[in-house]
């Protein structure tokens, strides 16, 4: 019988490929490592507000190093050929993290960041989203200037973090190091990374800045939106 | 009385090429005195706290002897301040460091086999810390040497703490990523390599000798 390969395109996010012969005689399962996903523009689309320098470092040495260092951790242990959400949240291991936690969430929380920036980003976003938005803060001014702080004062490496409930609620966090919200039972729709190596060459110490380019520059506001009309599904 | 900025030991450029000194400059001038900003604003309004000083500060970090409101701050802060006065002092020109020797080589030697040895256990250390925080080299209270790692501006000072190896700090290095990054980027082991042609074995040996008393040099 004929082997044949089913590609299973498995979740957006994880860029992941599993290639799998599908046979009736023998079961061979070939698992492909979880790959490092490209952002959704050019390394220098970003400029001038995050420079192509900081990309090239932060996506081709940073985020690849996760990729890789998650691939070796996983090859052969039970964690081979799942997805990469199934890794982030076995890693965890219900607040004791085992190693396989630091990379596999920051794999996550890369591609997550990536996606949440677009060329020309920034400005308002509109509909649903944005009468949430005056609703849980008060104002649009208010929710920049939260969302800001919570970058500002979250110590040392991190996160800062939108996200929304089931019923539409939205909420800010921030978290330390890979910790990401999607471990603590939330859904995300938007995240700014405040680990040093995210701004350091463009800005250095300069954090607040490096915040205010983000949320007036930088953000894709419509990918937001469909986050968080998916966040109520 | 208000803490202040300590100045450098030396120029911006002398701990080159291992350091650059665009890094020393904005490290020194920004990042320390920030902690010293905040550390001061913070202890504004408890001045007997003030009057601790800055290492028995460190030293009440995790104890009720902090008020709550500002405990975070002062750990944050009082950390920061502390551990980067430490750490532009076990630093030198690179034509000045020739290894330990003496009482504090003898020491290392006990407790790690050899000076490689010990070099490898901190530099594992040092690459190891996820995140922001810092690789220590200390003396434990019964007297041995050991090596620990910190998470962001806390260090072995801080006794109290939960998970804290308490021992008096002989040699630390930052790896924070602002401590590196303008010239190594995410090469933080090649940071950690070149810092060693840095390091102020003079000092090393003055802070074991204190260490052995139980005091601490700052």
């Amino acid at each position: 019988m004929a082997l044949s390969m089913k590609i299973q395109a498995s979740s957006l996010i994880a860029g992941q490929r599993r290639v799998r012969p599908m046979t009736g005689r023998r079961a061979v399962v070939i698992k492909a490592a979880l790959e490092l996903k490209a952002p959704p523009y050019a390394l220098d689309a970003l400029e001038p507000h995050m420079s192509k320098q900081t990309l090239e470092f932060h996506w081709g040495k940073h985020h690849r190093a996760y990729v890789d260092n998650m691939n070796k951790q996983i090859a052969g242990t039970p964690l081979d050929g799942k997805s990469l959400e199934e890794v982030v949240l076995a890693s965890w291991n219900g607040g004791s993290p085992t190693p396989v936690f630091n990379n596999a969430a920051q794999v996550w929380n890369h591609t997550f960041f990536w996606e949440s920036m677009k060329p020309n980003g920034g400005g308002a976003p509109t509909g649903k989203l944005a009468e949430a938005i005056v609703r849980d803060f008060g104002s649009f001014e208010k929710f920049k200037e939260e969302f800001k702080s919570a970058g500002l004062t979250q110590f040392g490496s991190g996160w800062a973090w939108l996200n929304a409930d089931k019923s539409g609620q939205l909420s800010l966090s921030k978290t330390p190091n890979a910790v990401t919200p999607v471990v603590e039972g939330k859904t995300p729709i938007l995240t700014v990374d405040v680990w040093e190596h995210a701004y350091y060459i463009d800005v250095q110490n300069r954090r607040p800045d490096y915040l205010t380019t983000f949320i007036e520059k930088l953000i894709n506001w419509d990918v937001v939106a469909e986050r968080y009309a998916a966040a109520q599904k | 009385m208000a803490f202040e900025l300590p100045a450098l030991p030396y120029d911006y450029g002398t701990l080159e090429p291992h350091v650059d000194s665009q890094t020393m400059l904005i490290h020194h001038t920004k990042h320390h005195q920030a902690y010293v900003n905040n550390l001061n604003a913070a202890l504004d309004k408890f001045p007997e706290l003030k009057d601790l000083g800055l290492v028995e500060i460190n030293k009440v970090v995790g104890t009720d002897k902090l008020p709550g409101d500002v405990a975070t701050t002062i750990r944050n802060n009082g950390g920061g301040h502390y551990n980067h006065t430490f750490f532009w002092k076990v630093m030198t020109n690179p034509s000045n460091t020739n290894g330990p020797s003496g009482a504090v080589k003898e020491a290392i030697e006990a407790a790690f086999g050899s000076v490689d040895e010990m070099k490898a256990k901190f530099n594992a250390a040092a690459a190891g810390r996820f995140g922001s925080g810092w690789a220590w080299l200390g003396v434990k209270e019964d007297g041995s040497l050991a090596i620990t790692s910190t998470p962001n501006q806390d260090n072995p000072l801080m006794a109290s703490l939960p998970d804290s190896t308490p021992m008096v700090p002989i040699l630390g290095l930052d790896v924070w990523e602002h401590a590196y990054y303008l010239k190594y980027q995410n090469r933080r082991p090649e940071y950690i390599a070149a810092w060693w042609n840095v390091v102020n074995w003079e000092q090393v040996a003055s802070n074991f000798d204190a260490a052995k008393t139980g005091a601490v040099l700052l």
